[in-house]
């Protein structure tokens, strides 16, 4: 479904991706693991249409699109919940599900946002607040749902757990699992390395700009290697 | 003192007409300053593109004798319909050519544009008025009708074209704020203020959004140009400076990048300016006279920069990551 074939990206004249390759299968979903500062969010952001790879190529379903605007990657069915939540402080959270569900065409909107109700009620209850006010964790929340109510059919997420209690990042971890059952395929950035491989059918491991890893999650998760870097094991 | 009570109504009137035709041509500042942080200078001119829209409007009715005979207020949709059109594809235009190949650039190098901008639509303007009718100077033909008088009291009338401004430029404002805040395109531009890359996520197209930004914010400049032209009548190229300099002054006021408050800020200003000319003299025996009035808006301005920058209605301007 998605092919990251050899990209380089940098900012400015600093290089952050030296050749980064990588396929996400259609129903899967894929972890990208990694220090600060290896890549991670950089990768996420070159294929959602923010950064332009200098070399290589991007393809969703077959179409290149590492040369296209992100909204017309949102178009095409690909959707980016992006590090450090990023949610519209001034709309309310109401409008901030509205402006995540944008680029939909149909009237899946009524459903997808009951989704998300179901799923944070604490939403739900402050639909008409000023999303700026809201608690740390339910501007996470918030943004998780942004996410979700564009249903895509490829979700990129960048650390969804961050600032969470544990209960909830179960939640959350359930909720990925959940929507990747109902069809969509997710690739995962996470620092909890050991609840994203536990979800997750193979990850990439990726180390200064390149990819040092990869494998079957159920792999990943017993290696020496990834254990000791990532697992704290 | 008689006088000073028997001139407030009209006073008021007058005030509150040249304050919401503040407020229209300050909500063209004030919106691209809120998605683009960036002060359109050319702003005054597509204020003064659709005034001589308006003039020709009329003046070609006038000469084809059409003018007595057309429903008045069909009169106005027609000259409000042309100059907002002229305003707002000329702002689009402005736009694309000027600002948009700018937009990486450093914030002064589109400013410095947006004055070269306002210079080159004057001369244009000039020229081509001077071209097709021999002046640059134009006045609106007066149409009868709206030079009605309106008995407010016994003793107090004003002109209907005064009450026309009003109503026109609020059923306006009251469309924009509805637009802005009521639908998913205006809440995208509110989105696109917010943060561009994050709106772009979300499948918005920014580029488009930032012309539909210039696009009304021009529509609503050239809406007050051609009211301005039916209330004032005289118009030149260079009409637009001072209303121009006087709208930001009422979106600064309001808090700019603020709705609202460019119509408060409009609606305040014009009240202090319109008080100002016709009580100064009287009160100072006079020492002051109406030619102080512009004093006002300029010490207002200053006086807000210095204590309240972020306006009556602002908030304090985070600056984005
Ligand atoms: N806007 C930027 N300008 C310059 N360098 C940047 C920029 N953003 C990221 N970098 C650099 O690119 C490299 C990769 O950054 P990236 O954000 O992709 O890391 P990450 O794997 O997501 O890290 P983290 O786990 O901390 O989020 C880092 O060395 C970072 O300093
Ligand atoms: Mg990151």
């Amino acid at each position: 479904m998605l092919e990251v074939e050899g990209i380089h990206v940098y900012y400015g004249a600093i290089p952050a991706l030296h050749g980064i390759s990588l396929r996400v299968g259609r129903g899967e979903i894929v972890t990208l693991l990694g220090n600060n500062g290896a890549g991670k969010t950089t990768t996420l952001k070159s294929i959602s249409g923010l950064l332009r790879p200098h070399e290589g190529q991007i393809r969703f379903e077959g179409m290149r699109i590492d040369r296209l605007p992100p909204h017309r990657i949102v178009a095409a069915g690909v959707a980016h919940a992006p590090e450090g939540r990023r949610i519209f402080n001034r709309l309310t959270v109401l409008e901030n599900l509205e402006m995540g569900a944008y680029a939909r065409t149909d009237d899946s909107f009524a459903e997808n946002l009951e989704r998300v109700f179901t799923l944070f009620p604490r939403l739900k209850e402050r639909r008409r607040q000023v999303a700026g006010t809201l608690s740390g964790g339910e501007q996470q929340m918030l943004a998780i749902g942004r996410a979700l109510m564009a249903h895509p059919r490829l979700l990129l997420l960048d650390e969804p757990s961050m600032g969470l209690a544990p209960l909830l990042v179960d939640q959350i971890f359930d909720t990925i699992r959940d929507i990747n059952s109902q069809g969509t395929t997710v690739l995962l950035v996470e620092q909890n390395a050991y609840m994203a491989l536990s979800i997750a059918h193979r990850g990439y491991v990726l180390e200064t700009g390149r990819i040092v890893l990869e494998g079957k999650a159920q792999d990943l998760i017993v290696n020496e290697e990834v254990r000791k870097a990532y697992l704290g094991m | 003192m008689d006088i000073l009570i028997a001139i407030f109504p009209q006073v008021l009137v007058d005030g509150i007409a040249l304050g919401f035709m503040y407020a229209l041509i300050a909500l063209g500042y004030t919106m691209v300053y809120g998605v683009l942080t960036f002060i359109n200078f050319a702003h005054s001119e597509i204020f003064v593109a659709g005034a001589f829209v308006g003039v020709e409007v009329l003046l070609t009715l006038q000469a084809w004798g059409l003018l007595q005979d057309l429903h008045p207020v069909l009169l106005l949709l027609l000259v409000l319909l042309a100059g907002m059109t002229m305003s707002g594809v000329l702002a689009l235009a402005v736009e694309r050519v000027a600002y948009r190949p700018l937009r990486a650039a450093p914030r002064l190098v589109p400013l410095i544009s947006a004055i070269g901008v306002s210079f080159f639509l004057q001369d244009v303007i000039r020229f081509g008025e001077s071209l097709w009718r021999n002046a640059f100077y134009l006045t609106y033909p007066s149409i009868p009708f709206f030079d009605q008088r309106i008995q407010l009291t016994a003793f107090v009338d004003v002109p209907l074209k005064s009450l026309v401004v009003i109503v026109a430029a609020i059923l306006m404002l009251v469309g924009l704020n509805l637009l802005v805040h009521r639908t998913k395109i205006g809440t995208a531009i509110r989105a696109v203020a917010e943060d561009q890359a994050t709106a772009s996520l979300m499948g918005i197209d920014v580029d488009r959004m930032i012309a539909l930004t210039f696009l009304i914010g021009g529509a609503m400049g050239g809406a007050a140009g051609v009211l301005f032209g039916i209330q004032y009548s005289l118009i030149t190229p260079y009409t637009g400076f001072i209303p121009g300099i006087k709208a930001f002054t009422a979106a600064v006021l309001g808090g700019i990048g603020n709705i609202p408050g460019a119509m408060v800020g409009g609606v305040v200003l014009g009240l202090l300016e319109a008080f100002a000319a016709s009580y100064l003299s009287l009160l100072t025996g006079g020492a002051f006279g109406a030619e102080y009035k512009d004093i006002f808006a300029f010490s207002i301005l200053i006086l807000i920069l210095v204590f309240r920058p972020q306006g009556l209605l602002g908030e304090v301007v985070r600056e984005r990551a």
